[in-house]
């Protein structure tokens, strides 16, 4: 059982928002990696939307699974593409961001890699989303670098905010 | 006007790049806006679709919803 955790590397968005922030270089010594996130982006249309994820820069062999409930109704879907929920978006109380979790076990290992995720966005209105999503990457190559893009060509806004954890058994 | 950035961290160095986005990159990222918008369309028009549509099941039974509600529990 991982019990150690050890910060890798963090970023915070400055005052321009950017369209993507990249993981690379990982190195491959833990067990695990956990990604904590904080994470505000100018999507509109809903207060909160996902975040896509590429594995050392591909986007072939992606599948996942999710599930999404917002208070009023709640949906499952398959996609062919790795996600995390939930950053907030423009239409979310100013200053609120949605807040996630992203679990890649193994990663380093010469199997087919999963990545379980959960979040939810804020907003102080009547709409707020709750999520889970389980992640497959059908690829054996140990996973050296990690990307976050915004849903629907939209950008992280400023404090948006991920920490990269490594986690070891000892 | 520049493009866009995006940024990568080597974790590795720790070094910060900020990369600014070819043009290609850019038209992609449009391209992703305008799905996108087109996805919420069809969400939006499916949403009151079933809207309706439930209303005027509901006026059809005679109930409200909570009691629709309470035939399901």
């Amino acid at each position: 059982m991982p019990n150690t955790f050890e910060l890798i590397a963090s970023y915070t968005v400055g005052a321009s928002p950017v369209t993507s922030i990249d993981f690379s270089s990982i190195p491959s010594t833990y067990t695990d990696l956990c990604f904590k996130i904080s994470a505000r982006i100018t999507r509109s249309g809903y207060t909160g939307d996902i975040m896509n994820i590429s594995f050392n820069g591909t986007s072939t062999n992606e599948s996942s699974r999710r599930l999404e409930g917002n208070g009023s109704s709640a949906s499952s879907a398959s996609n062919s593409l790795l996600l995390a929920y939930q950053a907030s978006t423009t239409d979310a109380t100013a200053s609120t961001f949605g807040n996630a979790e992203l679990y890649i076990p193994n990663y380093a290992g010469s199997t087919n890699k999963s990545a379980s995720n959960d979040g939810v966005s804020e907003t102080n209105g009547t709409t707020a989303y709750a999520g889970f999503a389980a992640n497959l990457w059908s690829n054996t190559a140990a996973i050296n670098q990690v990307t976050f893009t915004p849903d629907g060509g939209s950008n992280f806004v400023q404090y948006s905010t991920i920490y990269l954890y490594g986690v070891k058994n000892a | 006007m520049p493009n866009p950035t995006r940024i990568e961290i080597n974790c590795e160095t720790g070094v910060e790049s900020i990369i600014e986005l070819t043009d290609a990159e850019v038209a992609e990222m449009a391209a992703q806006a305008a799905i996108a918008e087109e996805r919420k369309a069809e969400a939006d028009a499916k949403a009151e679709a079933d809207a309706t549509a439930k209303a005027a099941l509901l006026e059809k039974l005679g109930i409200t919803a909570d009691e629709a509600k309470l035939l399901l529990a």
